[in-house]
Protein backbone atom coordinates (compact mmCIF):
# COMPACT_ATOMS: atom_id res chain seq x y z
CA UNK A 1 0.00 0.00 0.00
CA UNK A 2 2.48 2.45 1.04
CA UNK A 3 4.65 4.83 0.45
CA UNK A 4 1.57 6.83 -0.78
CA UNK A 5 2.98 9.79 -2.46
CA UNK A 6 5.58 7.86 -4.80
CA UNK A 7 2.86 5.26 -5.39
CA UNK A 8 0.39 7.99 -6.71
CA UNK A 9 -2.04 7.04 -3.95
CA UNK A 10 -2.02 10.72 -2.46
CA UNK A 11 -1.38 13.20 -5.26
CA UNK A 12 1.67 14.91 -5.61
CA UNK A 13 0.21 18.13 -5.76
CA UNK A 14 -1.03 17.87 -1.62
CA UNK A 15 3.12 17.06 -1.28
CA UNK A 16 4.14 20.69 0.08
CA UNK A 17 0.77 21.16 2.01
CA UNK A 18 1.92 17.80 4.20
CA UNK A 19 5.49 19.08 4.09
CA UNK A 20 4.62 21.96 6.35
CA UNK A 21 2.41 19.45 8.58
CA UNK A 22 4.90 16.81 8.88
CA UNK A 23 7.44 19.46 9.40
CA UNK A 24 4.92 21.44 12.10
CA UNK A 25 4.87 18.07 13.87
CA UNK A 26 8.85 17.61 14.07
CA UNK A 27 9.60 21.32 15.14
CA UNK A 28 7.12 20.89 18.05
CA UNK A 29 7.99 17.45 19.08
CA UNK A 30 12.03 18.86 19.10
CA UNK A 31 10.94 22.00 21.33
CA UNK A 32 9.07 19.97 23.49
CA UNK A 33 11.68 17.75 24.26
CA UNK A 34 13.63 20.64 24.70
CA UNK A 35 16.03 20.50 21.67
CA UNK A 36 14.86 24.42 21.63
CA UNK A 37 18.38 24.39 24.34
CA UNK A 38 21.52 24.53 23.54
CA UNK A 39 22.82 23.77 26.86
CA UNK A 40 20.05 20.64 27.19
CA UNK A 41 21.34 19.08 24.10
CA UNK A 42 25.40 19.89 24.71
CA UNK A 43 24.39 17.93 28.33
CA UNK A 44 24.74 14.69 26.24
CA UNK A 45 28.29 15.31 26.03
CA UNK A 46 29.21 15.81 28.98
CA UNK A 47 26.95 13.53 31.11
CA UNK A 48 24.44 15.83 32.96
CA UNK A 49 21.50 15.71 30.62
CA UNK A 50 21.51 12.55 28.47
CA UNK A 51 17.58 14.15 26.86
CA UNK A 52 19.17 14.05 22.90
CA UNK A 53 20.46 10.23 23.74
CA UNK A 54 16.83 9.24 24.42
CA UNK A 55 15.02 10.88 22.19
CA UNK A 56 17.07 10.30 19.47
CA UNK A 57 17.40 6.55 20.29
CA UNK A 58 13.93 5.59 20.84
CA UNK A 59 12.67 7.87 17.87
CA UNK A 60 14.76 5.57 15.52
CA UNK A 61 13.78 2.40 17.15
CA UNK A 62 10.56 3.26 16.98
CA UNK A 63 10.32 4.23 13.09
CA UNK A 64 13.05 1.06 12.38
CA UNK A 65 10.57 -1.24 13.82
CA UNK A 66 7.78 0.11 12.37
CA UNK A 67 9.33 0.44 8.70
CA UNK A 68 9.52 -3.82 9.65
CA UNK A 69 6.30 -4.41 11.19
CA UNK A 70 4.58 -2.10 8.45
CA UNK A 71 6.45 -4.26 5.65
CA UNK A 72 5.95 -7.18 7.26
CA UNK A 73 2.15 -6.77 7.61
CA UNK A 74 2.38 -5.19 3.69
CA UNK A 75 0.84 -2.16 4.73
CA UNK A 76 4.53 -0.53 3.32
CA UNK A 77 6.82 -1.30 0.60
CA UNK A 78 10.53 -0.94 2.43
CA UNK A 79 12.07 -1.46 -1.04
CA UNK A 80 10.83 1.60 -2.16
CA UNK A 81 11.96 3.90 0.66
CA UNK A 82 14.72 6.29 -0.02
CA UNK A 83 18.04 4.95 1.66
CA UNK A 84 21.01 7.33 2.15
CA UNK A 85 23.39 6.10 -0.25
CA UNK A 86 26.97 5.14 1.74
CA UNK A 87 29.68 7.46 1.01
CA UNK A 88 32.90 6.44 3.13
CA UNK A 89 34.33 9.82 2.62
CA UNK A 90 31.27 11.62 3.20
CA UNK A 91 30.13 10.10 5.91
CA UNK A 92 32.98 9.89 7.88
CA UNK A 93 34.59 13.29 7.31
CA UNK A 94 31.22 14.68 7.05
CA UNK A 95 30.64 13.24 10.35
CA UNK A 96 33.76 14.62 12.07
CA UNK A 97 33.22 18.45 10.81
CA UNK A 98 29.53 18.12 12.01
CA UNK A 99 30.48 16.66 15.50
CA UNK A 100 33.10 19.46 16.06
CA UNK A 101 30.25 22.02 15.21
CA UNK A 102 28.05 20.34 17.13
CA UNK A 103 30.03 20.71 20.49
CA UNK A 104 31.48 24.28 19.49
CA UNK A 105 27.88 25.51 18.31
CA UNK A 106 25.69 23.56 20.48
CA UNK A 107 22.88 22.83 18.06
CA UNK A 108 22.52 20.69 15.16
CA UNK A 109 20.66 22.16 12.48
CA UNK A 110 17.07 21.13 12.98
CA UNK A 111 17.31 21.79 16.67
CA UNK A 112 18.75 25.32 15.68
CA UNK A 113 15.85 26.36 13.75
CA UNK A 114 13.25 25.32 16.63
CA UNK A 115 15.61 27.44 19.04
CA UNK A 116 15.54 30.34 16.43
CA UNK A 117 11.72 30.55 16.46
CA UNK A 118 11.61 30.64 19.96
CA UNK A 119 14.04 33.50 19.84
CA UNK A 120 17.32 32.31 20.94
CA UNK A 121 19.62 34.74 19.50
CA UNK A 122 22.83 32.23 19.18
CA UNK A 123 20.74 30.02 17.15
CA UNK A 124 19.57 32.81 14.65
CA UNK A 125 23.47 33.00 14.70
CA UNK A 126 23.84 30.06 14.04
CA UNK A 127 21.46 28.89 11.48
CA UNK A 128 22.46 31.84 9.56
CA UNK A 129 26.15 30.47 9.85
CA UNK A 130 25.08 27.44 8.26
CA UNK A 131 24.02 28.89 5.11
CA UNK A 132 27.60 30.90 5.16
CA UNK A 133 29.50 27.28 5.86
CA UNK A 134 26.91 26.02 2.92
CA UNK A 135 28.17 28.97 0.61
CA UNK A 136 31.97 28.31 1.45
CA UNK A 137 31.80 24.77 0.68
CA UNK A 138 30.44 25.32 -2.76
CA UNK A 139 33.67 27.86 -3.54
CA UNK A 140 36.03 24.82 -2.44
CA UNK A 141 33.63 22.39 -3.93
CA UNK A 142 36.21 22.31 -7.38
CA UNK A 143 38.88 21.67 -5.21
CA UNK A 144 37.32 18.31 -3.20
CA UNK A 145 34.53 17.46 -5.78
CA UNK A 146 36.81 13.98 -6.27
CA UNK A 147 37.19 13.09 -2.47
CA UNK A 148 33.51 14.24 -1.98
CA UNK A 149 32.30 11.99 -4.89
CA UNK A 150 34.59 8.83 -4.20
CA UNK A 151 34.31 5.85 -2.30
CA UNK A 152 30.48 5.43 -3.10
CA UNK A 153 29.20 2.43 -2.06
CA UNK A 154 25.73 2.74 -3.02
CA UNK A 155 22.55 2.42 -0.64
CA UNK A 156 23.85 0.14 1.25
CA UNK A 157 22.06 -1.50 4.48
CA UNK A 158 23.39 -2.07 7.89
CA UNK A 159 22.19 -5.37 8.58
CA UNK A 160 23.46 -6.08 4.86
CA UNK A 161 26.66 -4.74 5.69
CA UNK A 162 27.27 -7.73 8.81
CA UNK A 163 25.23 -9.98 7.28
CA UNK A 164 22.55 -10.24 9.37
CA UNK A 165 18.61 -10.85 8.26
CA UNK A 166 16.91 -7.44 9.34
CA UNK A 167 15.01 -9.26 12.54
CA UNK A 168 18.27 -10.00 13.99
CA UNK A 169 19.83 -6.38 13.56
CA UNK A 170 16.63 -4.93 14.46
CA UNK A 171 16.74 -7.07 17.99
CA UNK A 172 20.34 -5.81 18.84
CA UNK A 173 19.30 -2.63 17.97
CA UNK A 174 17.02 -2.40 20.37
CA UNK A 175 18.84 -4.12 23.13
CA UNK A 176 21.88 -1.53 22.44
CA UNK A 177 19.24 1.22 22.95
CA UNK A 178 17.96 -0.43 26.67
CA UNK A 179 21.19 -0.41 27.41
CA UNK A 180 21.84 2.74 26.44
CA UNK A 181 19.27 4.17 28.67
CA UNK A 182 20.13 2.34 32.03
CA UNK A 183 23.92 3.46 31.83
CA UNK A 184 23.73 6.91 31.16
CA UNK A 185 20.62 7.28 33.17
CA UNK A 186 23.50 5.60 36.19
CA UNK A 187 25.95 7.99 34.56
CA UNK A 188 23.50 11.04 35.39
CA UNK A 189 23.52 10.61 38.35
CA UNK A 190 26.66 10.93 39.40
CA UNK A 191 27.77 14.00 37.48
CA UNK A 192 27.11 17.15 38.91
CA UNK A 193 24.18 18.70 37.68
CA UNK A 194 24.41 21.54 35.58
CA UNK A 195 22.07 24.74 36.56
CA UNK A 196 20.42 25.98 32.73
CA UNK B 1 16.31 23.03 36.66
CA UNK B 2 14.18 25.37 37.87
CA UNK B 3 11.40 26.56 35.50
CA UNK B 4 9.30 29.79 36.13
CA UNK B 5 6.17 29.60 37.25
CA UNK B 6 4.55 30.33 33.95
CA UNK B 7 7.18 27.95 32.01
CA UNK B 8 5.66 23.82 31.35
CA UNK B 9 8.02 21.50 31.73
CA UNK B 10 9.27 19.64 28.96
CA UNK B 11 8.18 16.54 27.29
CA UNK B 12 9.18 13.20 29.18
CA UNK B 13 12.11 12.13 26.34
CA UNK B 14 10.80 8.09 25.99
CA UNK B 15 7.60 10.46 25.24
CA UNK B 16 9.03 12.17 23.37
CA UNK B 17 11.23 9.48 21.36
CA UNK B 18 8.03 7.82 20.41
CA UNK B 19 6.27 10.86 18.62
CA UNK B 20 9.22 11.63 17.20
CA UNK B 21 9.38 7.98 15.86
CA UNK B 22 5.63 7.74 15.20
CA UNK B 23 6.17 11.09 13.11
CA UNK B 24 9.47 9.26 11.25
CA UNK B 25 7.36 6.25 10.73
CA UNK B 26 4.45 8.10 8.81
CA UNK B 27 6.68 10.54 7.02
CA UNK B 28 7.86 7.09 5.51
CA UNK B 29 4.59 5.81 4.60
CA UNK B 30 3.42 8.90 3.07
CA UNK B 31 6.36 10.09 0.88
CA UNK B 32 8.86 7.29 0.90
CA UNK B 33 11.49 9.62 2.57
CA UNK B 34 11.93 10.57 6.27
CA UNK B 35 13.06 14.18 7.85
CA UNK B 36 15.45 16.75 7.07
CA UNK B 37 16.84 19.98 8.13
CA UNK B 38 20.09 21.06 6.29
CA UNK B 39 18.66 20.26 2.51
CA UNK B 40 16.36 23.73 3.18
CA UNK B 41 19.25 25.99 4.24
CA UNK B 42 21.22 24.79 1.09
CA UNK B 43 18.03 25.44 -1.13
CA UNK B 44 18.22 29.04 -0.16
CA UNK B 45 21.63 29.45 -0.30
CA UNK B 46 21.22 28.18 -3.84
CA UNK B 47 18.37 30.44 -4.38
CA UNK B 48 19.91 33.35 -2.98
CA UNK B 49 23.36 32.90 -4.87
CA UNK B 50 21.27 32.40 -8.37
CA UNK B 51 19.23 35.35 -7.87
CA UNK B 52 22.70 37.56 -7.03
CA UNK B 53 25.33 36.21 -9.31
CA UNK B 54 22.95 33.65 -11.60
CA UNK B 55 26.09 32.97 -13.85
CA UNK B 56 28.06 32.11 -11.12
CA UNK B 57 25.34 29.13 -9.77
CA UNK B 58 25.16 27.29 -12.69
CA UNK B 59 28.87 27.03 -13.30
CA UNK B 60 29.59 26.25 -10.04
CA UNK B 61 29.64 22.26 -9.59
CA UNK B 62 27.66 22.08 -6.26
CA UNK B 63 25.55 24.54 -6.62
CA UNK B 64 24.60 24.29 -10.19
CA UNK B 65 23.10 20.35 -9.60
CA UNK B 66 20.54 21.77 -7.78
CA UNK B 67 19.32 24.41 -10.47
CA UNK B 68 16.47 23.36 -13.33
CA UNK B 69 15.20 25.33 -15.26
CA UNK B 70 11.28 24.37 -14.60
CA UNK B 71 11.75 24.27 -10.84
CA UNK B 72 12.84 27.21 -8.74
CA UNK B 73 15.12 26.11 -5.83
CA UNK B 74 12.97 26.79 -2.96
CA UNK B 75 10.40 24.53 -4.28
CA UNK B 76 11.73 21.93 -2.29
CA UNK B 77 9.95 19.43 0.01
CA UNK B 78 12.69 20.14 2.77
CA UNK B 79 11.84 23.88 2.18
CA UNK B 80 8.21 23.30 2.75
CA UNK B 81 8.81 21.05 5.85
CA UNK B 82 11.23 23.56 7.83
CA UNK B 83 8.88 26.37 7.05
CA UNK B 84 6.31 23.76 9.29
CA UNK B 85 9.64 23.37 11.63
CA UNK B 86 9.35 27.22 12.42
CA UNK B 87 5.88 27.08 12.97
CA UNK B 88 5.76 24.25 15.07
CA UNK B 89 8.26 24.83 17.34
CA UNK B 90 6.98 28.43 18.02
CA UNK B 91 3.63 26.95 18.68
CA UNK B 92 5.16 24.34 21.27
CA UNK B 93 7.27 27.49 22.76
CA UNK B 94 4.52 29.74 23.19
CA UNK B 95 1.95 27.31 24.50
CA UNK B 96 4.96 26.68 26.94
CA UNK B 97 5.70 30.26 27.91
CA UNK B 98 8.78 29.38 26.60
CA UNK B 99 9.00 32.78 23.93
CA UNK B 100 11.94 35.11 25.16
CA UNK B 101 14.52 36.85 22.95
CA UNK B 102 18.15 35.87 24.28
CA UNK B 103 21.21 34.25 24.19
CA UNK B 104 21.14 31.36 26.37
CA UNK B 105 24.30 30.67 27.63
CA UNK B 106 26.59 29.06 30.49
CA UNK B 107 27.22 31.95 33.44
CA UNK B 108 30.79 31.45 32.97
CA UNK B 109 30.88 32.42 29.66
CA UNK B 110 30.22 36.14 28.11
CA UNK B 111 27.16 36.31 25.05
CA UNK B 112 29.76 37.66 22.92
CA UNK B 113 32.04 34.46 23.96
CA UNK B 114 28.62 32.30 23.06
CA UNK B 115 28.08 33.94 19.73
CA UNK B 116 30.82 33.99 18.37
CA UNK B 117 30.92 29.81 19.02
CA UNK B 118 27.29 29.27 18.02
CA UNK B 119 28.89 31.16 14.46
CA UNK B 120 31.96 28.80 14.13
CA UNK B 121 29.57 25.84 15.04
CA UNK B 122 26.83 26.80 12.19
CA UNK B 123 29.91 27.29 10.40
CA UNK B 124 31.12 23.74 10.56
CA UNK B 125 27.90 22.20 10.42
CA UNK B 126 27.14 24.23 7.31
CA UNK B 127 30.32 22.71 5.70
CA UNK B 128 29.57 18.89 7.53
CA UNK B 129 26.44 18.73 6.86
CA UNK B 130 27.30 18.90 2.67
CA UNK B 131 29.84 16.84 3.02
CA UNK B 132 27.71 13.88 4.66
CA UNK B 133 25.18 14.69 2.05
CA UNK B 134 22.64 15.57 5.38
CA UNK B 135 22.92 16.56 8.65
CA UNK B 136 21.64 14.69 11.89
CA UNK B 137 18.31 14.72 10.66
CA UNK B 138 17.97 13.90 7.73
CA UNK B 139 21.39 11.83 7.22
CA UNK B 140 22.02 10.34 11.07
CA UNK B 141 18.15 9.69 12.38
CA UNK B 142 16.23 9.14 8.92
CA UNK B 143 19.31 6.94 7.83
CA UNK B 144 19.37 4.95 10.96
CA UNK B 145 15.09 4.82 10.59
CA UNK B 146 15.56 3.39 7.21
CA UNK B 147 18.38 1.29 8.70
CA UNK B 148 21.01 2.59 6.09
CA UNK B 149 24.94 1.98 7.01
CA UNK B 150 25.26 5.35 5.79
CA UNK B 151 22.77 6.83 8.68
CA UNK B 152 24.66 4.52 11.11
CA UNK B 153 28.03 5.39 10.47
CA UNK B 154 27.37 9.55 9.97
CA UNK B 155 25.74 9.06 13.80
CA UNK B 156 28.75 7.45 15.15
CA UNK B 157 31.00 10.27 13.68
CA UNK B 158 28.76 12.74 14.28
CA UNK B 159 28.88 11.84 18.38
CA UNK B 160 31.96 10.58 18.63
CA UNK B 161 33.05 13.66 17.47
CA UNK B 162 31.75 15.94 19.85
CA UNK B 163 32.89 12.91 22.79
CA UNK B 164 36.47 13.21 21.64
CA UNK B 165 36.16 17.29 21.61
CA UNK B 166 34.04 17.53 24.69
CA UNK B 167 37.33 18.10 26.75
CA UNK B 168 38.36 21.07 24.96
CA UNK B 169 35.20 22.67 25.13
CA UNK B 170 34.17 22.47 28.08
CA UNK B 171 34.46 25.63 29.51
CA UNK B 172 31.73 26.82 27.21
CA UNK B 173 29.29 24.42 28.89
CA UNK B 174 30.37 23.40 32.07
Amino acid sequence: MGPLIPQDIINPAWSNAIAVLIGMGFGFILESCGFSSSRKLAGVFYGYDFVVLRVFFTAAVTAAVGIFFFNYMGWLDARMLYINPYYINGAIVGGIVMGLGFITGGYCPGTSYCAAAIGKIDAIVFSVFMMVGILLFSLVYPLIENFYNASSKGPVLIYEALGMSPAVFLAIFVVIALVAFIVTSRIEKKVKKVEY
Amino acid sequence: MKPKDSVKPYFNPYFGGILLGGLLLLTFFLTGRGLGASGAAKSTVVATVDKVAPKYAEENHYLGQFLSDDKHPMNDWLVFEVIGVLAGAFLSGALAGRLTFKVEHSPKITSRRRLIFAAIGGLLFGIGSQLGRGCTSGAALTGMAALSLAGFVTMIFIFGTGYVAAYFFRKNWI
